[in-house]
């Protein structure tokens, strides 16, 4: 990796070798380990898929056993979301945010240092929640109890692990926050930041509101497990279904906290792409902000099933159905960047494109979803898990390698391999669709989530999602390859690679110097 | 230190604090763990390795920052910098109580009331609901505590201390710096006193009230709300003794002082969550 940082820069001094990794205080290095770290847990998260996939390949138990099924799809889930998407777009933040606003790093970089390094403590603490008696927690992802309360130490490793990570992300948002706010070069007002720092504004604001109500909630769950109180015991004047409450309060902000930065990112790079400016951005600004807001009235659509009233049920169904305007108001500021633009189909904007046909989608099974009469009859199957696949997977992964390609020469200083990189979009968009698509179908027939096994009538479609599955897993090496290609022996990149691309990341020499500006440039 | 504009960026060196306090908060993580599932001993070394680890990082990077600090290295751009990141930081705080306020109030307003509906008939048909409760398996009738006894001394108490520190603070910004001595002691004082009769009532709650954290709804949220907001007011009390102690040796300016404002604004926020305590948990 010190290939990505030439030393061409006056006042670059820190240690060698490790120490520099351990101890930095730059944005560009501690953007560079969170991605890498993403990266790695991205990777350990889809050999979790990968069983899962193994597994369902057909009916009947073959590889697993149920409870190792259950601890896999609990741990895909929480390495996925928490190890894998969000420091990927927290590398993204560190990365951009001080080069687009015209700042030489972050407002804290010692936090910010410390953000990064309380992710490997708690990545290690799930690790070696596989290996103690009863194994890793096995409840799925959302932890709900009381099977979260039955469990064994896995799951007290799991709490405290989520206790790391939130301190983590509340760190690392107060960061972004205060970096934006204050640390913008003189002329860059709100109203002229690039998207993608608008979209990170709004997410670590999301962040610092939620992250602490999931760590109370994981706290009545420890305290109900070794301390005799009642939160989730009905015999007690509690209620289990008071944790889905809580956790979800939280869970849906989150997962607009994992999609918001995707939005930035095809935001910088459609414009790129078109030649033509943004279309909309005031709105764009709004919508953000308005879909922001909406994400803390929607929460129990996650929860038609454990009882309502039906008044409940109306509101959180019309609420979650508002959510598709804003959404709605986005996509089509998209599409309306690119009419009459001229249009050029480099991988970032390939990706950009993936996303916007496939993260539709998955909002519109989301409507779909939002359907109380439906909901009921689809939850907690596997249309569930092909609508947030298409979200998360599509969405927010598609937009971070759509991010990788677009600002990888401004990171390493060289180009990367774009007919590989196009072959990366292909390969991923065929086998993202031979995944999740037929899921749609299964769900539909009504085969539930998370089970290892299936009746004999789903057999045909599950042999092709997990094929599909396998080879979106391997398309994944080939992303490896092409960064590791780039940064070893990429064509030297300019200043500026994409003529459309116009914030000031691009005015900053490729690769860009270690501390970004030292002098504030005067916004116009 | 890479100041490269002096009047606008400051950027500090590398430094080991933040992986020190990762290397704590994981010993302290496992001892925990260990500690719970019966395996005590091992776990009650990782989890004092762990917290002495953290209190020799917390003394080395806060010592770091108030050298920095008193070094002249953070200008104006810094102080509003620290500004924001408290503000949002007391927000974090606000949504943590937030989500505890929240099982309150879903208990007493929804669940417990629900577990007393017909529906529940067959299996609990002597539940009649009302607040407070043990809920409809309680084996161990409990006394609640009252409001108007030390709770609302409690309440004088930390109402008294938000005007000392403010009066303390008048006094930084006017470099009375006797009368800021005194309101800082007679803060942490006023502290003191707080978590004194906070242990006393806990102590009476359990030995004469037979009122426990496994005491259900009531036990539960009851402990665990005044039990963090205690936490917070141990917290303060702490971070009140370390600026007295910065001022005693001189620390301060009457336009430069925000790890003193930082603090109370800190303190008021634990104030003002006691007053949501007093009234939702002790009174109503």
């Amino acid at each position: 990796m010190e290939a990505v940082h030439h030393l061409d820069h006056g006042h670059e001094h820190h240690p060698a070798g490790i120490m520099r990794w351990v101890t930095t205080t730059n944005h560009k290095d501690i953007g560079t380990l969170y991605l890498w770290f993403s990266f790695a847990m991205f990777m350990v998260g889809g050999v979790m898929a990968l069983v899962i996939r193994a597994e369902l390949f057909q009916p009947g138990l073959q590889i697993v056993q149920p409870e190792f099924f259950n601890q896999m799809t609990t741990l895909h889930g929480l390495i996925m979301v928490f190890g894998a998407i969000m420091p990927a777009f927290v590398g993204f933040a560190n990365w951009q945010i001080p080069m687009m606003i015209g700042a030489p790093d972050m407002a804290f970089p010692r936090m910010n240092n410390w953000s990064f390094w309380l992710l490997p403590p708690a990545a290690l603490l799930l690790v070696i929640s596989l290996f103690v008696p009863g194994g890793a927690a096995a409840a799925g992802w959302t932890l709900y109890p009381p099977l979260t309360v039955q469990m064994g130490m896995g799951m007290d490793l799991t709490i405290f692990a989520v206790h790391i990570l939130g301190m983590s992300s509340i760190m690392g948002s107060i960061n972004i926050v205060t970096t934006v706010l204050n640390l913008r070069a003189p002329g860059m007002t709100l109203m002229k930041m690039p998207l993608f720092v608008w979209t990170w504004l709004i997410t670590a604001y999301l962040l610092i509101a939620v992250m602490p109500v999931l760590a109370g909630a994981v706290t009545m769950t420890l305290t109900d497990r070794h301390f005799g109180t009642h939160f989730f015991n009905a015999a007690g004047g509690g209620d289990p279904v008071l944790f889905q409450h809580i956790f979800w309060f939280f869970g849906h902000p989150e997962v607009y906290i994992i999609i918001l930065p995707g939005f930035g990112v095809v935001s910088q790079i459609i414009p790129a792409f078109s030649r033509k400016p943004l279309f909309g951005y005031a709105s764009m600004v709004y919508a953000t902000a308005s879909i922001a807001i909406l994400s803390f009235i929607v929460w129990a659509h996650h929860m038609y099933t454990v009882g309502m009233p039906v008044a409940g049920q109306l509101f959180f169904m019309f609420a979650t159905m508002l959510i598709a305007v804003p959404t709605g108001v986005k996509v089509f500021n998209w599409l309306a960047t690119m009419w009459k633009g001229s249009l050029t189909f480099e991988a970032p904007m390939l990706f950009a494109l993936g996303f916007i046909f496939l993260f539709t989608t998955g909002g519109l099974t989301g409507i779909v979803l939002s359907i109380v009469p439906l909901d009921v009859q689809v939850h907690d199957t596997y249309y569930v898990v092909a609508h947030f696949h298409y979200t998360m997977v599509a969405g927010a992964l598609f937009s971070a390698f759509g991010a990788v390609y677009f600002w990888l020469p401004k990171w390493t200083g060289k180009m990367y391999d774009e007919k590989l990189g196009k072959l990366h979009f292909w390969l991923s968009f065929i086998f993202f669709n031979l995944t999740f698509f037929v899921q749609h179908f299964l769900g539909l027939a009504g085969m539930p989530r998370r089970i290892p096994d299936y009746a004999l009538q789903f057999a045909e479609f599950n042999a092709i999602s997990s094929v599909g599955a396998f080879g979106f897993g391997l398309t994944q090496l080939l992303f490896f390859y092409i960064v590791l290609k780039c940064i070893r022996s990429g064509e030297k990149a300019p200043a500026r690679p994409w003529e459309g691309a116009d914030t000031l990341e691009w005015t900053l020499p490729s690769p860009a110097p270690y501390h970004s500006f030292e002098t504030p440039p005067v916004v116009k | 230190m890479t100041t490269s504009d002096a009047s606008r960026y400051y950027l500090p060196e590398p430094s080991h604090w933040p992986v020190t306090g990762s290397v704590a908060l994981f010993c302290m993580a496992l001892g925990g763990v260990l500690m719970m599932n019966g395996m005590v001993t091992p776990g009650a070394v990782s989890l004092a390795i762990g917290v002495a680890v953290l209190v020799y990082m917390l003394f080395g990077w806060f010592g770091t920052v108030i050298r920095e600090s008193e070094a002249g290295k953070y200008n104006k751009q810094v102080d509003v910098s620290y500004r924001w990141s408290m503000s949002w930081f007391i927000f974090s705080e606000v949504m943590f109580f937030a989500g505890f306020f929240g099982a309150l109030f879903y208990m007493r307003v929804l669940s417990v009331p629900d577990l007393a509906g017909l529906e529940q008939k067959l299996l609990w048909p002597e539940f009649a609901g009302g607040w407070p409760t043990a809920g409809p398996g309680a084996q161990d009738p409990f006394t609640p505590m009252g409001a108007w006894g030390i709770p609302a001394i409690n309440t004088l108490l930390l109402l008294s201390s938000g005007v000392t520190v403010t009066w303390a603070h008048w006094a930084l910004k006017q470099n009375k710096r006797g009368q800021l001595n005194l309101g800082l002691l007679l803060t942490i004082l006023l502290g003191i006193c707080f978590l004194a009769l906070q242990a006393y009532e806990y102590v009476h709650a359990y030995s004469e009230l037979n009122l426990k954290l496994t005491s259900g709804a009531y036990g539960a949220t009851f402990f665990m709300l005044t039990g963090f907001h205690g936490a917070h007011v141990t917290l303060g009390t702490i971070m009140l003794i370390v600026i007295l102690f910065r001022c005693l040796a001189g620390h301060f300016k009457p336009d430069h002082h925000f790890a003193f404002e930082a603090v109370s604004w800190y303190w008021h926020f634990v104030d003002v969550v006691w007053l949501l305590l007093f009234i939702l948990v002790y009174w109503l």
